[in-house]
């Protein structure tokens, strides 16, 4: 019989993960599936388990200092219906899973499975934002980049906790996000693209661009964005195709039950360029 | 690992394995048979129950989740004048034919309803997106929300 642990406070909780090899459970939505061992069957967990959904302290959304912090246990539902969290990452996790699943998943827990395929990551790798990690005696905070090691693989040692997420709070005028799946509802990605950009008259001042499930990790590159800002939009729009291409030894993606390698970088070069030529101020 | 929650309104103390499912616990401990296991992964709807008046996924809840909080199953939402009107609106349009998605679609209308009683067809669709029926083609169960929408008026 598998323990389980509910800690009232995050201390608590990492008090007990400093004592024992345990399993953190948030959500439940990706690990519960991950280890299900069919019909009627408990899952494959064997270590206790370390509940954490219910622990306040990690179910916050605040501003302060010009930075936005989420905490790890909000669920996406929350987060949905919450003031502070722009409309492009809404239009993100709206097309995530379903209402329910949505009820119960985490934003922590798509972070920390670090599935290539992890639907709010684009938006974390573009933002910049940053992820602070916890155990008992310590605490360091690392960019979202660093934290992700490689599919399905992070840098969260057995003894840590996500803690906070945090993201600079800044908006930007243009907003695209696209969602390639088999249908609308319920479905995994084939391809994810995210574009954000700032324009000050003609020119562009700020451009990011994030793709998902097209390589082993999220796609972005601030040196092709480095070389765009400060560039006028037609001046981009007109070598839309041009830029799209230098993306091309970035995108590697694989073939799989969802789609072929093909399509996905040929669909992701051409998001790419649909963004670029209709930027509008 | 001791749990403690409320079972369509009764308190319940159940001694679980933490990692197991919800949907077990309840058919095979509990006797709520209601819950049904299609998919087994959060795809198909047909385990929903109720949490705190949020529709969730009991194939892929961990039991040890459950502590401190209420549960709702069709054998306790039954005895409301929302069942009913949700009932009264899937038999006029047909919604059910296997019958074996419904629990899971009756449970996933209430918590549309809840946070939203007066949803658009499109939200409805939204609402439910959740839930896969292979018997009725979804446009009756859709309809059938919406008659329980105008002939429940004001219950929710």
């Amino acid at each position: 019989m598998v323990k389980g642990y509910r800690p009232g406070t995050l201390q608590e909780a990492l008090e007990l993960l400093a004592q024992e090899t345990c399993t953190v459970m948030a959500g439940g939505t990706d690990l519960m599936v991950q280890r299900a061992r069919g019909f009627s069957l408990r899952p494959k967990l064997d270590r206790p388990l370390v509940f954490i959904e219910q622990l306040k302290e990690l179910k916050q959304i605040y501003k302060k200092d010009e930075t936005l912090h989420i905490g790890p246990c909000v669920t996406l539902t929350d987060l949905l219906g919450h003031p502070h969290i722009p409309e492009i990452f809404k239009q993100m996790i709206g097309r995530m899973a379903s209402p329910p699943t949505r009820n119960m998943a985490t934003l922590g827990g798509n972070i920390c499975n670090a599935s290539p395929a992890g639907d709010t990551l684009p938006w974390f790798y573009a933002m910049n934002a940053k992820v602070k990690l916890q155990s008992s005696a310590a605490e360091r905070t690392v960019p979202i980049d660093a934290f992700i090691s490689g599919p399905k693989k992070t840098i969260l040692g057995n003894n840590e906790i996500l803690a906070d997420i945090i993201i600079p709070d800044e908006t930007f005028e243009i907003n695209m996000y696209r969602k390639l799946g088999q249908r609308k509802g319920m479905s995994l990605t084939k391809a994810s693209f995210l574009g954000l950009a700032m324009i000050t008259g003609s020119t562009v001042t700020d451009i990011r661009i994030a793709l998902g499930s097209v390589a082993p990790r999220i796609v972005r590159s601030p040196e092709i964005e480095r070389t765009l800002k400060g560039k006028s939009i037609n001046d981009i729009r007109s070598s839309a195709g041009e830029i799209s291409q230098r993306y091309q030894p970035l995108i590697t993606p694989i073939d799989d039950a969802r789609s072929t390698a093909k399509y996905r970088k040929e669909a992701s070069l051409n998001l790419i360029r649909h963004f670029l030529e209709n930027m509008q101020p | 690992m001791i749990i403690e929650f409320n079972l369509n309104h009764e308190k319940t103390t159940i001694d679980v394995d933490a990692s197991a499912r919800v949907l077990d616990i309840l058919r095979d401990e509990l006797g709520m048979t209601s819950v049904k296991e299609g998919c087994g992964e959060g795809e198909c709807g047909a385990c929903i129950i109720l949490v705190d008046g949020r529709a969730m996924n009991s194939c892929i809840l961990p039991a040890g989740a459950l502590h401190g909080r209420s549960v709702l199953t069709l054998e306790g939402f039954k005895h409301t004048e929302r069942y009913k009107a949700i009932e009264a609106g899937f038999l006029k349009a047909g919604s059910v034919q296997c019958g074996f998605c419904t629990p899971g679609f009756v449970l996933a209308t209430e918590s549309l309803l809840n946070q939203n009683p007066r949803p658009s067809d499109e939200e409805i669709k939204e609402g439910l997106s959740g839930n896969l029926c292979r018997c009725t083609g979804y446009n009756m169960i859709i309809r059938g929300v919406r008659i329980a929408i105008e002939e429940g008026a004001g219950l929710w």
